[in-house]
Order: C-alpha cells, then structure tokens, then sequence
C-alpha cells in the first residue's frame, strides 16, 4: 500500500494552520475595526429631520444663544428641545409664510408635537448628564462640534467609550473658563494643558479615580 | 424527624440557637444539600429536550454572532418635545406632588414622583402626621396598580360597551324614578368612607331621598366582631414604656401602622447601654409583626383574650371586668403584667385589636382609664369614619332588603362585594333580585359581572378628592396623571345623582373645601395656615392646602387634646361558643393582596409576606403541636370545614401560631382577575360569616392526601448560622456593653489581607450604612420601595420557587428557641454589603463589578456576560441573576412606571444594590452645580427613604458628624459574617430585648 500522505502534505498542513491563524486574526481586525468605524458610530452622518432647521443660521448666523432653545442644559441631565412654542416667538412674525416653516406651524395650530431624531444618541445603560458638564467648563462644541457651521445637524464625535474617558481621565486637555461654555467661536489657547489644570482645580473637579468609576456613567 | 428530635437537638446546642426555618432545625439532607448548592435549583442543569450537542451547537454560533452584535448600528430614536411647555416642567427632572392614598375609607399620605407626566414612584408625605416620610406597602405597590394594563376601560352597560354619557342619562333617569318614591328602592352601598367631600355628596342625596339607605361592607378594614367600638383609640407609643397588645397588629395593619412604626421604634433606639427601652406584651392567635417584636409574645386563641384582658383589668384595678378559664400558661402571665403596667401608670398603654370584639376594646379602656393612660399615652375620639356602621349587620341588612325584592336600584361605589360579602348572606343570589346594580371598580370583577351597569373607577393617582388620616388629619387626593383608561371617582357618580352632572371631581371637592372655609357652612374645626393665621382667601388657602397635602389643624387629636369621646355602654362579652370542641378558625386578610383587591400586583404577589415568606399563595397556619397531631406539613392540602361550608387548604406550619388554632387567610381564588391574579390560591371566603368574620370555634380539619407546591423565600440565601443576627437583653448589655459584639467572630486583621489597602480608602465622600435590628419590625416595606425604585422585575411563582427572585434587599426571619413555643423572633434586612474586600470583584472575569472611589461595588450591567462568579462568591447571597427575560419589555402599559434613572436589566445579566447610586449621582451634581457641599441626609436611598423604623441610616463615613458614622460607633454595632474579611461598609446594631425579670422565671 502506498503512502496515504506525500510528503508535501506537511507544507499544506502547516499553511493550511497558518491560515486559519492569518484569517483569524483578519477577522477579529475587520470586527474590531467595523465596530469603531462612522458607520457604527454613525460619526459625521447628516441626520434628515421633520424640519430642515440649520444651526448654522441660528447661532452662526443669528448669533442666538444655545440655552435660548435648549433651556434646561444647566438645570437638568437633558439640554432640552424648545417646544413649538419657542420656535413661534420669533416665528410668528419672520418667514410667517415660508412653507419650509409649515410643519412648525401645524404643530402650533394642531396641538401635535414635532418628531426630531436624536443625534447624539448615548446607549440606554448610560447616563450622561449635561448639567455638570456645562458646570464644569465643557464647551457645547467640545462635544457637538463646530454647530454654527453645521446646516443640518450631524453627530461630531464618536460617542464611544474610550471618548468619553479620554476626557474624564485628564479633563484639563479640554476644559475652559465657564463664560466661554456657550461660545462657538472660543478659541483653544496655546496653554491650553496649563489652564486646563489651573481650572480643574478651581472649579473642584475631581480627580481621574473619580471620574473614571463605572457608576459615574452607568446605573 | 419529630418534634420531639427536633427539642433534644436544640437541647444539645449551647447558647441561644436562632433558626430561619423547620427544615433547618430538623437539618435533613435534604436541606442541606439545599444550603450547600452553588446556584439555586436547576441552575447548572440542561434538562431542555434538546440534546448536549445541540446545545453546543447554537453556543457555538451564539458565541460567534455575540461578536459581531457589538457593530450593529443603534436603532433611530425620536425626540418629541412639548407644543407648549407648562412652565415647571424640567425635562429630566421629576417633580413631587403631596397626595393620599385611601384605603379601607382611611387615608395614607403620600409625596408621588412625577417625570414629565408620569408617576414613578410614591414616598411618604414628610410633613403628615400620619406619614412622616414614611409609607407601607400597598402604598409603594399602588403605582404598579395604576398602570396595571387589565384595568377596567370602559363603561359595560347590560353587557354592553357604552359611554358615559349613556350611563348618566340611564342613571338621571334612575334616580328621577326614584325621587317620586323619596328613594324607597334606592341603596348605596360603599367601602367606609372618611372624605367630607364624599360624605356630603351622600348626605345631599340621602336628604332628598329619605327613605334611601347607605349600607357599607369591607372585608378588611370595615368589619367587626361583636359590634363595632362607639369611640376609636389613637395611641402615642412614643410616650409608653409599657405596651400590652390584645391581638393588636399595630405596627403591621391598619391605617395608623406607619405612625405608630415612627412612635415604638423611636424607644427602641438605645444608643448608648443607659438608654430606656420600652417593653411590648403581645397576645395573639397568629404571629404578626406585632407579635414578632414583643418582649413576651403569649400565643392564646383569640376566644381567650377577653378572658385573658379581663384578668389583668381585675388585677390593675377595673372593677366588674368579669372573668373566665385561662390556661396555666396564661395564668402565670397576669400578675406580672399587671404589676408591670401598675408601674407605669399613665407611660403604659393597652391596645385592643381590630378582630377582637367591642367588649375586648372596652376592657382596654377601663384599664387605660384605671392606669391614667387616658390623654398621655391614648385618646379616646369619636370614631373617624363617617358613619360607622359594623359591616357585618349593614350588609346583611342590605341582603335582606335585596331578598325582598324592595331594592330597584343598587350602586356599590367600590369594592367586590359578591367575592367578599359574608358566605352565609347569599349576596349573589340576592343581587338578582335587584332591578339595576351600578358597580363601580378598578376592575371588572366578580361583582362587576353580575351587575347591570360597571363602570371604570380612576386611581386614586388620577383623582381628585379629599379623606382622613387614621388620627382624622385632612388629606388632600390630588391627581398625577388624567385618567389613563377612562376612569371616574366616585364623587363624579354621586354628583351626578344629585342632578349635577359633568361637574369635575376637582370643582366638587374645591368647592366643598373652599365653601367650607368661607364659613357658610359649619365645619367642627377653624381653619388656619401654619402660623395659625386665617388665609386671605380661599384660593390661597386652597393652593396652601394642596402644597401641604393636608390641613393641618383637622387632627382628631387636636381638636381636644386630652378629652375624650365619652366611653358608651360597656358591651356584654360575647356568648360563649356553645362547645369549645374542634378547632378555633381565625380569618385574616392576606398580608398582601389583602381581600383580593391586590392579586393583580406582581410586586404585592411577589413581595415575601411576613414571618411565613410565602410568596403567589394563601395558606392556613397552623402551630407546630397541633400540625404534628393532625399528621400534616407544610404544602398538605386540609380540608377546613366550618359553619357548613368546606375549603381545600393548603397548610403552612407556622411556629408561634396558638395550639388548637387554624389561621386561615382569605384573598385569593379570585375567579375573575387579570393576567397576574389568575388561577392563584384558594378562595377561603365561603368559610367566613357574618357572625364569625374573625373566629370562631367548632371547626374541622381532614387531611386530604393532596399536596401544594408553596414558594417561601424563607430558606433562600442562607448563611448557615454564622450568627447572622445577634441578640442581647437589656440587663446584658447594661452589664457588658460588648455583649453584641462577644457574640461573634472578631474580624481578622487588616495586614493579613491581600487586597489592595487603597482600595477602601476614599478621599471624597465614603458611602456606608448602618441598619438598626432592633427598630427594625420586618415589615418589608424596604423591599417593596426597592422595587418599585430600582425596576426590579417580577419573576413568577415558579422561578421563586427556583430561589429566583431578584429583590436586592431581603428581610431575614430567625426565630429563637423550641419552636412549638418560639421564644423570640428577629428579622435582618440584608442588602448588598458593599464590601470594602469585595470578594465578588476578584473572580469577575470582565470586571463588571468593580470598586468606586466612594466604596461602592459598582456593577456594570452593560459589561456582564453573566458567568454568575460573583454571585458564587457572595457570602450574603445578595447578588441576582436574570436567569431569563424577566423585565417586561413588550406590556406597553408599563413602560411608563420605569424608573428613568435607572437601567432596565435584561437576560443574563447580574444585579444587585448599589445603594441607590442613581439617587447619590443626582445629589452629588446638584450639591456641584450649586456649589455647596452635600450635607448629610441629603441622599436617602430608597430603602433608607420608606422605612417606617428609621431603621435604615444611609450616609458618608468620612464625615464624623453623619449619623452614619455616630451609629457604627455606638457599641450595638458589628459586621455581618465579619470573620471572612470582607469588611462590610454595611454593619447592623444587634437586638436589645427587654423582658421582665418577674415573668421569665
């Protein structure tokens, strides 16, 4: 009876070995780098919204302040969506007929709420709170991005994780004076690291052991 | 093993022996096969008809897809902001409103949570006096029952859906007939009723139709044996040194429950060895809280105490107080007491139970008269409800009246009548005869069945209205949410009767009140705001009062302090029962669901029930002696036969239950319930008479053979004995002030351990807590206010059973000593220890469960691939697993109950107690935003919150003035199971009992 295997099976046996190795390996990169990529964080996504209202008019163009709609952002873990109501302050005497304005409109007339969808969209398990973030010296567009230049709304960030802690492990790479929290035009000093800590301290932010304890976030 | 086995073993151990259980006395090997296994039953089994492979198999690709679920893109979620924004609404934050909760006619004040709309959760009202922050159970559960989606919904007219709309018009019409016959055909018939709103309602209706009667029925709280008292007793236990309980479930039943917990507790505190206790005497058929917190407990069967009342009344000093056997037992308990309450003239009380019959009560009052307790300690006022009629006889009368054919028209403003009413009556039969029954409910039920007419009640929490503390306090009933199914509040029907219609509850009882305060009508009190000034006008007075929740000033007790209601007629004792052979039957309402009102509450279902931890069931209790002669145990079926009538039962032995004595607990067996209630226990109520709604003797029980799977969470997550709870009496601790702490291991030292000693210090705040065994009455309320707080999950009857269930605190019972006769019994809230040495947090293999600066053991839902180590590793057995999907997610009703501050847990996931993290996190932002420091008592975890005790001290250890701190320095305080190293930052103060010398001997 001849031999079962030649002796170039070996060759194939370990390739075949390494293969499966190399594939893998491959496969775990691919899911690793698919879970991080925009298209599951949806990073930089332009988001279609029942109205197509542009930040960039209202605070980059307008100049309005952003707790003028989202009132509750020093008061409370939710910034707020201005209720209808907001929008006809000024809207019932500017662009009264503007059809880009009829869904605000119907809402006021009807009684029925606008629908928007969320873009910056946290999972359910964690508890961010935008109270203390703007306490504490965050700047809207430290996390929002540049929104008065933003036409349509789109998540800035990527929202994940090791975002979030990157902050919360040494907040004076970002954080600013707290009369700067609401400018969209702040400018980045050059000490930012600096005034950065000289911040911290002053506004008693705690330290990274804190900061970084699981039920800070999630409960 | 016998009863007899079970003493000699006893006998062996040395010191006081505490037990959880009789299968852990008897220590079968069973049981401890039981103690012994690493997870509850079945845990480590696969017993699914699929096979081993391919089980594997669809791990396999589990485990492959488990990775690729992490990439998934999350689903779009919506925005949807208000139209037009009501001014105080913060989105995010909730807001409070003061209510009350009516129940059995009394009010339970109540502060409701509200997020954006929506009622989350009920705490007490701080500022009520018959609250005090605190609240029982049904009020922790009442939220559940608000959303609960098998709700009544619509108007049912003649089988029918209708409007209501069609349904005043019916009822216009009804009462117009009725008018020309000045009511004659005409019944109300309610649950006892308190509201001066409603009351008023009634009396216009009943002055315009004169020959109309209103009759009142409710099983629990409107009943008494024997004829109702003339006057009601209000008692001020934290002026008493001395407390005698005849059959008085005080601190567990009743609308006065959770003051009277705040008063006895608040003499139970004993800071330092010097400290004063108070000492209670319990007699009673059947273990109660009451009785479980007694000094001396006597277990007598409820036919004796009035001999036993009218004993110590001859000895203190009543004359004519009459007589009657005693047993030797008893006996030897009377001129101790006697002397004990002589004592303590005017610092005593005597306390008569609401099963007991109105000659017991009158015994209690001379005897608080004879001891100058009158006006210190009790006082004596008219009774608080409006109208008091016994509702044993206004039922029957009612029945008879239905018999005869002379009522044409019937309207039950709430309850369940044809399930409830007294068996020997024939309510059912008799509600046939009646030309149109109006039934109004929470729920289409038994009654609502028979009826001509239901139509939908509003929750209390959607309805306007007003009603009386048990001490006769105002509270106002303010609504959180519009009606979600439709509902209307009685005053809406009686308003309509009196030829109002379409007028909102909220306008009938403002303008009740507000009238009542412009003087035009003649109300027995003045009223005034808090610095006793008169209001400016009504509306400010108005607005005043519903901040408040209350009028303040309306309090029985202040109307004339001291003075009393004058005493009536003494009643004759009830005729002695013809023989004393047989059984002596006792009817209590479950401790939960009470007359079944409750069976569709899964938190109430699932909620432990007192002493006995059964969970889903009714059950007839009986005393270890009698159960071993009737050759029965816990889960046999008996047959209860009584008054010609017979109930398949099933038996739990409860040690501390009277000898001769079966307990039977009605509530359940409900025919028509919704998809919680359905097809649970037995229905007891054909046992139960109107002569005998709480004893009666002559009754026989047959074992049948057949057996009832009962879940009693009471052997769930032992500890083996490791001196769990520790327990001194006074003089011992007067003599050594480390009694307590002698009793157990001392903890090993620091530089033994291998854990990392920075682990436990934190610089910030430090959280720990201190919970009080001896203020502690085991009542439960922590449980459920955990519930309902931290969206923890029903699990159902057969998961219980399994050792299941997910409730993050448990109350532990031990008893002491032989358990025919349990000299002492004590109870353990054990939730999560927050170990400093956490020994979960080692073996988590993905820290899931890991430390905070602040000393908390976090857990990290999101991180949990539940490998259960941790729960493996848990000394206290705190930690629970969602063995399956437990948490509703697809009963749209309930999404809107959900705490949002907390995450709602899905399957395979561990949990357990974070000391309420999310209420600390809200504190510490808040305290941050406005720049001040968090003070202590500023975070009350939810358990901490509602604990009628005060047993529950939540607080920072770092800061040595917290009360917190004080506590674990006073020297009650020790570790549980301090000995393994683990360093709780939860410590317990170990029981202090009080007996008298004279009658331990």
């Amino acid at each position: 009876m001849s031999q079962l295997f030649s002796p170039r099976a070996n060759a194939w046996a370990r390739s075949s070995l390494a293969a499966v190795l190399t594939f893998g390996v491959i496969l775990g990169w691919l899911v690793f780098a698919l879970m991080r990529s925009s298209w599951a964080t949806k990073q930089n996504e332009f988001v279609e919204q029942p109205i197509q209202f542009s930040h960039a008019h209202h605070v980059g163009g307008v100049g309005l302040d952003c707790r003028y709609c989202h009132t509750s952002v020093e008061t409370s873990a939710f910034a707020g969506i201005p209720p209808t109501n907001t929008c006809m302050n000024c809207h019932s005497q500017l662009w009264t007929n503007a059809p880009i304005l009829e869904p605000v409109r119907a809402s006021f007339r009807n009684n029925t709420n606008l629908m928007w969808i969320r873009v910056n969209d946290l999972p359910d398990f964690v508890y961010f709170n935008h109270q203390i973030h703007v306490k504490q010296g965050v700047g809207c567009d430290t996390c929002h991005g540049p929104v008065d230049k933003m036409p349509l709304m789109y998540q800035a960030q990527s929202l994940l994780m090791e975002w979030c802690i990157d902050c919360h492990r040494a907040p004076e790479k970002y954080i600013r004076p707290r009369a700067e929290v609401f400018n969209p035009n702040y400018k980045i000093p050059a000490n930012q690291i600096e005034a950065g800590l000289a911040l911290k301290k002053a506004y008693n932010i705690a330290d990274a052991r804190h900061m970084t304890s699981c039920s800070v976030c999630h409960r | 093993m016998t009863l007899a086995d079970i003493r000699t073993r006893l006998d062996g151990l040395e010191g006081r022996t505490y037990w959880r259980s009789l299968e852990e006395l008897a220590d079968t090997d069973e049981f401890r096969a039981y103690v012994h296994r690493e997870f509850p039953e079945q845990a480590s089994e696969f017993r699914d008809p699929a096979g081993r492979r391919d089980f594997l198999k669809l791990m396999g690709a589990s485990i492959a897809l488990a990775g690729v679920s992490a990439c998934t893109r999350q689903p779009v979620e919506r925005i949807v902001p208000y139209v037009r924004q009501p001014e105080e609404i913060v989105p995010g934050r909730p807001l409070f409103y003061a209510t009350s909760m009516p129940q059995g006619g009394f009010g339970h004040p109540l502060l409701a949570e509200n997020h954006m709309g929506r009622p989350t959760k009920l705490e007490g009202n701080p500022e009520h006096p018959a609250s005090l922050g605190a609240t029982d159970i049904f009020g922790q559960a009442s939220v559940l029952t608000l959303y609960d989606p098998d709700r009544s919904r619509t108007v049912i007219g003649r089988g029918e859906v209708r409007t209501w709309g069609t349904f005043v018009a019916a009822i216009t019409a009804a009462v117009n007939t009725q008018r020309a016959l000045k009511g004659q055909g005409l019944r109300l018939l309610t649950e006892p009723i308190t509201s001066p709103s409603l009351v008023d309602q009634i009396r216009t209706l009943l002055a315009g139709l004169p020959e109309a009667k209103w009759h009142q029925w409710d099983p629990v709280y409107g009943v008494r044996q024997g004829g109702a008292p003339t006057t009601t007793a209000i008692y001020r236990f934290d002026k008493a040194d001395v407390i005698l309980s005849l059959d008085a479930d005080f601190l567990g039943f009743g609308p006065g429950a959770v003051r009277y917990t705040k008063d006895f507790s608040s003499r139970r505190r004993m800071g330092t060895p010097q400290d004063a206790l108070n000492r209670l005497y319990t007699v009673e058929p059947v273990p109660t809280i009451t009785g479980a917190n007694a000094d001396h407990r006597l277990a007598l069967k409820a036919r004796d105490v009035q001999a036993f009342a009218a004993a110590v009344a001859t000895d203190v000093g009543v004359t004519g107080a009459g007589g009657g056997a005693l047993s030797a037992e008893a006996g030897k308990w009377i001129a101790p007491l006697a002397a004990d309450l002589a004592a303590h003239k005017g610092r005593s009380a005597v306390v008569a139970g609401d099963h007991q019959p109105a000659s017991v009560h009158a015994l209690a009052r001379a005897m608080n008269e004879a001891l100058r307790n009158v006006g210190a300690t009790v006082t004596y006022t008219a009774p608080v409800a409006a109208s008091p009629a016994d509702g044993a006889r206004s039922i029957a009368d009612l029945v008879g009246d239905m018999k005869a054919g002379k009522v044409d028209l019937l309207i039950i403003l709430g309850g369940n009548p044809v399930f409830t009413a007294p068996a020997d009556l024939g309510f059912t039969a008799a509600l046939a005869k009646v030309t149109t029954a109006v039934h109004l409910g929470l729920y289409h039920d038994e009654t609502a069945e028979l009826c001509h007419w239901h139509i939908p009640e509003a929750h209390f929490l959607e309805s306007w209205g007003d009603v009386r503390a048990f001490d006769g306090t105002v509270s106002l009933v303010q609504p959180l949410i519009a009606p979600i199914y439709d509902g209307h509040p009685a005053i809406e029907i009686l308003a309509t009767m009196n030829g109002a219609p379409g007028q909102p509850a909220m306008d009938l009882v403002k303008a009740y009140w507000t009238t009542a305060f412009a003087g035009t009508s003649t109300p027995a009190w003045t009223l005034r705001n808090s610095n006793g000034q008169p209001f400016a006008n009504a509306d400010t007075f108005w607005r005043h009062a519903l901040h408040d929740g209350f009028i303040a000033s309306t309090s029985a007790l202040l109307a004339a302090p001291g003075a009393s209601a004058p005493a009536g007629p003494a009643p004759a004792p009830p005729a002695a029962a013809a023989s004393n052979a047989g059984l002596e039957i006792v009817f209590r309402p479950d401790p939960h669901i009470l007359d079944g009102r409750f069976i569709n509450n899964g938190w109430l279902q699932e909620l432990p029930k007192p002493l006995s931890k059964l969970t889903w069931d009714n059950v007839a209790y009986l005393s270890v002696r009698t159960a071993a002669r009737l050759g029965v145990a816990n889960e046999d079926v008996i047959d209860v036969k009584y008054g010609g009538a017979s109930a398949r039962v099933p038996v739990w032995v409860m040690p501390g239950t009277a000898d001769d004595v079966v307990a039977v607990h009605f509530g359940y067996g409900r025919r028509r319930t919704g998809r919680v209630g359905t097809d649970l226990g037995v229905d007891t109520f054909p046992l139960r008479t109107s002569a005998a709604p709480w004893f009666g003797s002559g009754a026989e029980v047959t074992r049948t053979g057949d057996t009832h799977e009962l879940a009693s969470t009471q052997n769930h997550f032992a500890m083996e004995g490791r001196h769990p709870v520790r327990v001194v009496t006074a003089d011992e601790f007067r003599k050594n002030a480390k009694a307590i702490a002698d009793l157990g291991h001392n903890r090993p030292p620091d530089a033994l351990s291998l854990y990392d000693p920075k682990v436990h210090e934190n610089t910030g705040h430090k959280w720990g807590m201190a919970i009080d065994l001896n203020s502690c009455t085991g009542c439960g309320v922590c449980v459920a206010a955990c519930v309902a707080e931290n969206n923890i999950p029903v699990v159902g009857k057969a998961q219980v059973k399994r050792s299941r269930e997910m409730h993050w605190i448990r109350v532990d019972t031990y008893f002491e000593g032989d358990p025919a006769q349990p000299e002492g019994t004590y109870h353990q809230p054990v939730p999560c220890q927050q170990c400093e040495n956490a020994p979960c947090e080692t073996v988590c293999p993905v820290a899931a469960t890991v430390h905070s600066a602040e000393g908390l053991n976090d857990m990290v839902y999101n991180r949990c691939v539940g490998t259960r180590y941790c729960s493996n590793n848990c000394p206290y057995k705190v930690r629970r697993f969602n063995f399956l999907l437990y948490s509703d997610f697809t009963t749209p009703e309930l999404y809107a109950q959900r705490n949002p501050d907390v995450t709602i847990r899905s399957r395979g996931v561990m949990e357990k107690c974070t000391y309420c993290v999310q209420r600390i996190n809200h504190a510490r932002v808040d305290a941050k935003t406005t720049g001040q420091a968090l003070k202590d008592g500023d975070i009350k975890t939810a358990c901490q919150q509602v604990c009628p005790a005060d047993a529950i001290v939540f607080g920072d250890l770092n800061d040595p003035t917290s009360q917190v701190t004080k506590l674990k320095q006073t020297d009650r305080n020790y570790g549980l199971l301090e000995d393994l190293g683990t360093r709780p930052r939860t410590s317990y103060l170990g029981v202090v009992r009080n007996p008298n010398e004279a009658l331990k001997s």
